[in-house]
């Protein structure tokens, strides 16, 4: 088997794998894979916003590990798991939508417009709406140039994520301190990599602009 | 993580309402019996220290409000305790091994009569009354929960605080090896909570000492807690080890960790929001995934009993 046909293997196996916390949400909801807790809306709100933090971190560490290890067939996975980290927020949304506002639009609408740490989570949902809607190799194609540059917004998600948990939690920010730090760590990554590359080019002398490190 | 370890307590093992309405009509037969409760003898707190030993003499209050009770499940598994962790989890599981016996209770300050008391001399010469109330959590979530308490008026009084007592200050026990909680600094511990003297002698404010006619579990804070219905949930500061009287208004822990989240008084008020949430709605707890939220009313729903020590008072400022 080549590397080609590794990946057309591991893909709906890695599928199956990021679906499995939302079959287990779906049936602890109905008491078949075991329970929510006291406040079932809020624990499967947490459950979906927590697995859309993961996958928003996992989905911007496949470039530095493709970098690091060499690994190009790791960047195949990428847009699976960059879609699968907008579905978690989508879940994470819709509950919240649905389940926790009851769909009663001027509490919804007022806690967008009043509460900052609702604002950042909307925001990063819309950027994220914006991307998973372009995320198709013929939308890509079309876009060209600017295709790249709203991609880049994942950069933003990952820090509205972030600090949409952050303000969440009333006084234990051990979590969203992790969560930031993972995610500095990986953006950190990136604008090293784009800093040495820049150098490297003035070295060789090179007018050719530096192409900055893909998201 | 992804799989979930079965709770310890199964439904089966949870009062049935046949079995827990039947109890209080054996209860209200055998006060009538006896005859009435307030005109007899004291009828002497005492919570039993073997495990989900009936706690004996629990008379009706006039104070409960009659609601569906939340399940003991509920009750006992979905906590705010940061003694025991942060998750709502946390203290059912991490408060399995906590002793709350021998406990002792230090009354100092501005009282007549102050000293160190073991726990069961502290609640022995006051009544131990069931008082079904409503909690509502400053998260915006709500419970109906069947407490046995004893009266905090009668508390205060029988230490006779002095004039210059204003108001009443409480502390929590600090142990980091028993309140594994407290290991990381996610609050200034020890815990620290307050009232005005007049609110600790409201009608409504009791000491709890049990749920559901059984001794508190670890979790709502065993052995001894406070509860004053009309206010926030947090203001109810669970295992107590100290009652101050004090003259001037006492340092509170989630006013300390966040003050512009957190007042003092912290009464329950659909009108002022919290910073960062709504608190004009509510979610009850119990009512399954697909119930609408409640809205939630001033005071708690308490104002007939309590809005009077308020008169005067801008609750937008004193929130």
């Amino acid at each position: 088997m080549n590397t080609l046909q590794k990946v057309r293997w591991a893909k709906p196996v890695i599928f199956l794998l990021c679906l499995l916390p939302f079959l287990l949400a779906v049936g602890d909801a109905f008491n078949i894979t075991g329970g929510l807790d006291a406040n079932p809306v809020e624990d499967l709100q947490d459950r979906f916003g927590n697995w859309a933090l993961r996958f928003i971190m996992i989905a911007l560490s496949i470039t530095p590990l493709r970098k690091i290890s060499g690994w190009n067939w790791l960047s195949r996975f990428r847009r699976m798991l960059g879609l699968f980290a907008f579905f978690y927020v989508l879940m994470h949304f819709l509950v919240w939508l649905i389940l926790d506002q009851g769909l009663l639009l001027s509490a919804i609408l007022e806690d967008i417009v009043k509460r900052p740490f609702i604002t950042l989570g909307f925001a990063a949902f819309v950027l994220l709406t914006a991307m998973a809607a372009t995320s198709t190799a013929v939308m890509r194609r079309r876009m060209g140039k600017r295709w790249q540059q709203l991609h880049y917004a994942v950069y933003v998600v990952g820090v509205l994520g972030v600090w949409h948990y952050w303000w969440q939690v009333k006084a234990d920010i051990r979590e969203p301190l992790l969560y930031a730090t993972i995610l500095t760590v990986l953006l950190g990554f990136r604008l090293v990599s784009h800093y040495r590359s820049v150098a490297r080019h003035r070295k060789s002398g090179e007018k050719r602009r530096a192409v900055p490190g893909t998201p | 993580m992804l799989i979930r370890k079965a709770e310890d307590i199964r439904p089966s093992e949870i009062t049935s309402k046949s079995n827990y309405l039947n109890r209080r009509n054996f209860l209200k037969s055998a006060g009538a019996i006896g005859g009435s409760a307030l005109a007899g003898p004291a009828l002497s707190a005492v919570v039993p220290v073997e495990e989900h030993a009936k706690i004996p003499n629990i008379a009706t209050s006039r104070f409960s409000k009659e609601e569906r009770n939340n399940s003991l499940e509920d009750i006992s598994t979905y906590n705010n305790y940061y003694e025991f962790g942060t998750g709502k989890a946390d203290p059912h599981k991490y408060s399995q091994k906590f002793k709350p016996r021998p406990w002792k209770i230090t009354v100092d300050g501005e009282a007549e009569e102050t000293g160190t008391y073991d726990f069961d001399d502290f609640i022995k010469p006051f009544d131990a009354e069931e008082r079904i109330y409503r909690m509502r959590c400053v998260e915006a979530w709500s419970m109906v929960i069947p407490w046995v308490g004893i009266s905090l008026a009668e508390v205060v009084k029988r230490f006779k605080p002095t004039s210059k007592a204003k108001y009443v200050a409480f502390t929590t026990l600090h142990d980091p090896s028993r309140m594994p909680g407290q290991r990381s600094r996610v609050l200034d511990w020890p815990y620290r909570e307050g009232l005005t003297i007049a609110e600790a002698t409201n009608p409504l404010a009791i000491l709890a000492i049990g749920i559901y006619g059984e001794a508190l579990p670890n979790q709502n804070g065993a052995p001894i807690r406070l509860v004053t219905p009309w206010k926030y949930g947090f203001k109810g500061i669970k295992g107590i080890v100290r009652m101050s009287f004090v003259e001037k208004q006492p340092r509170t822990s989630w006013n300390l960790s966040a003050p512009q989240e957190y007042g003092f008084y912290a009464n329950v008020n659909p009108d002022v929001d919290h910073p960062r949430w709504s608190q004009a709605r509510e979610r009850r707890i119990g009512t399954g995934l697909f119930a609408d939220k409640i809205p939630t009313r001033m005071f708690n729903g308490y104002g007939e009993q309590v809005a009077d020590l308020y008169k005067g008072l801008d609750l937008r400022k004193n929130f």
